[in-house]
């Protein structure tokens, strides 16, 4: 069977989707004829019509909230932000709109949209091509939050996103983004579901995105039997598969390539402090993006590498 | 069933496409010369006509005529044209540097050069530029070093911006060049502010706002106009139109208006529409428009119609969305060439000038380049220390920083 690049299986996807349900439509900056600069769209405006696949104006208030009307109306529209890092100016229609229009209606309006977004950095991109926002969207209610970090994954999530009730941001790692995995299947991935990449013993990794791959080879450099999860879903969160893997090994490592302060993994540490907490025989560490901008020569001393997650597998071992 | 049609979605679509011949005779192109030059403090009103023609300086006859014409000297022209034939040379330079693996990035503004370069003429010590990436002619057009500008592109040990910032995001407070933002149009409504402050302060500096015509739609256009409308802010809000916003044709923007400029008409600002390839057009409407917001006039709008000929950024490969003729079709010319051709009928230039001029600018561009080789490039360092990468966050380094550099060891 011939593989897929998580771009390939994302396209595919969106494909699946709008074969099966002509209320999918696809819809971005420079998403249309050209097929996105990542190509994840390239296609799909020649197969199935304009008015299903099209550009927009560079707009993401716009694209967000045009997004919004159209899923309150019945479609299931699957936007693309065309950086992370350009989700800013439609955030509003986000956080105040998006997520709140089941609640604050009593259910009589829905708004079941995907907004997919490239994120993270490792691309020498800068400031504007490489943030890692998905704390200020785990941090709000009424949305959900998917980081997937491989191509069978990226497909099935994708899948699965678009044929959920809810708003969700499907974020995608872009230095993920070209390698070669196994894409081919047309099923939905739960969201909500952890998946254990590594099975181990002595600490649990929690990890998503582009920092399961740096787990892994920090594990391995380090020798140490790591069980690695790879969450998938930020929000609904699978915290059984947390609980129970940290209550079997007693320790726990958190890696994200987002900024520390009030970053995804100040919650993960919460939520093993007050579930795991008379189980842990040391501290949980995190390996983070440090708290500053995102800097351009400097990325790779800026965000966690397999050195620095090695450093803090160590450092939870030693207080064995 | 009811007996109206099923609506159908529009969805505009540019003329030509890859494999199309490109043919634009049925752009309307006003006769050079044909606009009038109002008074400064016209009344907005009085000059909606001007949102929708080109004005236009140079003949096809390499003439200047008309109301806007004559307002610079021989000299001053031809330092104008050594200026776009510097950005050129630069930008063909920083290409090849990119391609080398020099650095991760580049942007040219091929086939735009007159804009920024006449316009920087304009502008007074201490008026401020809010810019976007494809305004490298505001500084080489005036005194900033070009070699901080490569090390800069190359984030080298003497970048001025320490490696933070991805190559050509520029800035300069002395040479009255904003910080360059990765985001689209934030500038925009923020120039409006730095104007509306200087109003305030009762000083003499004008700001400039500076959008490419796909980020008109951004939420932060529509912001600056109705604040540069509001408070008359000293500001001069610039749309260059290089038809093109990466795949996107300028068609998805503008929606059923027939110009960009004309979005400042309901905003009851003066909007003017000008030939972004014609050197003494630009340079003639500008300073218009500084002498406008100078005397308290307040905001004026132009468009500068061009083409963007080269690619989008170096990420960009544009014959996958464009006809491949389209830049070499397009009706309002090369702006070098125009300006040559010009000064050449004049009797102050010839071929033989323009051939030595170019060669002695693309002398001086890789000479500066080796220069900057000397403080490193992306690729093969010496960058500014990593340590660096934790400075400017706050003033003061709080103590979450000061211990997460230490943990980082640099
Ligand atoms: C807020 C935001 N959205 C999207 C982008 C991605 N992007 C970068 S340049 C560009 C096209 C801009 O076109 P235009 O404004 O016409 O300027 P041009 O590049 O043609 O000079 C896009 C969509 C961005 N940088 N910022």
């Amino acid at each position: 069977m011939a593989r897929m690049t998580m771009i390939q299986a994302i396209r595919s996807a969106m494909d699946v989707s709008m074969a099966r349900d002509d209320n999918v439509v696809v819809f971005g900056e420079d998403v249309g004829f050209f097929g996105g600069v990542f190509r994840c769209t390239q296609g799909l405006q020649e197969k199935y019509g304009k008015h299903r696949c099209f550009d927009t104006p560079i707009s993401e208030s716009g694209i967000i909230g045009a997004a919004i009307g159209m899923a309150t109306y019945g479609l299931r529209p699957c936007a693309e932000i065309q950086f992370a890092d350009y989700m800013y100016p439609g955030y509003d229609q986000i956080t105040q709109e998006a997520s709140r229009i089941r609640y604050r209606s009593n259910n009589d309006f829905t708004v079941p949209m995907v907004v997919r977004m490239p994120t993270g950095g490792g691309i020498f991109g800068g400031q504007t091509h490489s943030q890692s926002p998905e704390a200020l969207f785990a941090h709000v209610s009424g949305i959900k939050t998917v980081i997937p970090s491989n191509p069978y994954d990226a497909k099935g999530l994708l899948i699965a996103s678009i044929e959920d009730e809810d708003p969700v941001m499907f974020l995608e790692p872009k230095r993920l983004y070209n390698g070669p995995f196994d894409g081919h299947h047309d099923r939905p991935v739960p969201l909500g579901k952890a998946a254990i990449r590594r099975e181990g013993a002595e600490v649990t990794m929690l990890v998503y995105g582009t920092m399961v791959y740096v787990a892994e080879a920090a594990a391995e450099e380090a020798g140490v039997d790591a069980e690695i999860i790879d969450l998938r879903t930020l929000l609904p969160l699978d915290m059984e598969a947390i609980e129970k893997s940290v209550q079997k090994t007693g320790r726990c490592v958190i890696v994200h390539e987002a900024t520390r302060t009030c970053g995804y993994g100040a919650e993960l540490a919460a939520i093993v402090a007050e579930n795991c907490f008379y189980h842990l025989e040391s501290p949980v560490v995190r390996v983070t993006g440090w708290d500053t901008p995102y800097p351009h020569a400097h990325e790779w001393d800026y965000f966690p590498g397999p050195a620095r997650v090695g450093a803090a597998l160590k450092k939870v071992m030693e207080k064995a | 069933m009811s007996d109206t049609k099923p609506l159908s979605l529009y969805v505009p679509e540019p003329e030509f496409r890859p494999g199309d011949t490109p043919d634009f005779s049925n752009v309307p192109i006003p006769k050079a010369g044909a606009a009038p030059r109002p008074p400064v403090d016209v009344d907005p009103g009085d000059i909606r006509d001007l949102a929708y023609t080109i004005i236009r300086v140079m003949n096809r006859e390499g003439e200047a005529v008309g109301p806007w014409a004559d307002m610079l000297s021989d000299e001053e022209i031809k330092e104008g044209l050594e200026d776009m034939m510097r950005v050129r040379a630069f930008d063909a330079r920083m290409l090849m540097a990119q391609r080398q693996g020099k650095t991760s990035f580049y942007m040219q503004c091929l086939g735009e050069e007159a804009i920024a370069c006449a316009f920087s003429k304009v502008l007074k010590s201490g008026d401020m530029n809010f810019p976007t990436y494809r305004q490298q002619g505001l500084l080489l057009s005036t005194d900033y070093p070009m070699v901080d500008m490569i090390n800069q592109i190359y984030s080298n040990a003497a970048d001025p911006l320490q490696g933070r910032q991805l190559p050509i995001m520029y800035s300069s407070k002395e040479h009255g060049f904003f910080t360059i933002s990765g985001n689209l149009a934030t500038q925009f409504i923020q120039g409006v502010g730095w104007a509306m402050a200087s109003a305030i302060k009762g000083d003499d500096k004008i700001a400039t706002s500076w959008i490419g015509e796909g980020s008109t739609a951004e939420n932060d256009f529509h912001s600056a106009l109705v604040f540069a409308s509001t408070y008359r802010a000293p500001v001069i809000l610039n749309i260059v139109n290089n038809q093109w916003a990466i795949s996107t044709f300028q068609g998805i923007a503008r929606g059923g208006a027939a110009t960009f400029a004309s979005r400042g008409l309901g905003f009851g600002i003066p909007s003017l529409r000008v030939d972004g390839n014609d050197y003494l057009a630009v340079y003639a409407v500008a300073k218009w428009a500084a002498d406008r917001a100078r005397a308290g006039h307040g905001p004026t709008l132009i468009e500068y119609v061009t083409y963007r000929m080269g690619g989008h950024s170096t990420s960009d490969d544009p014959s996958a969305y464009r006809a491949k003729e389209e830049s070499t079709s397009w009706p309002l010319g090369d702006p070098v060439e125009r300006l040559k051709d010009y000064l050449i009928k004049r009797g102050v230039w010839s071929d033989a000038q323009h051939h030595q001029m170019k060669e002695m600018l693309e002398a001086e561009v890789a000479e500066v380049q080796k220069q900057a080789e000397k403080n490193g490039t992306l690729h093969d360092g010496p960058h500014s220390s990593p340590g660096t990468m934790f400075e400017d966050v706050y003033e003061e380094m709080p103590l979450h920083l000061r211990r997460q550099r230490q943990e980082a060891g640099v």
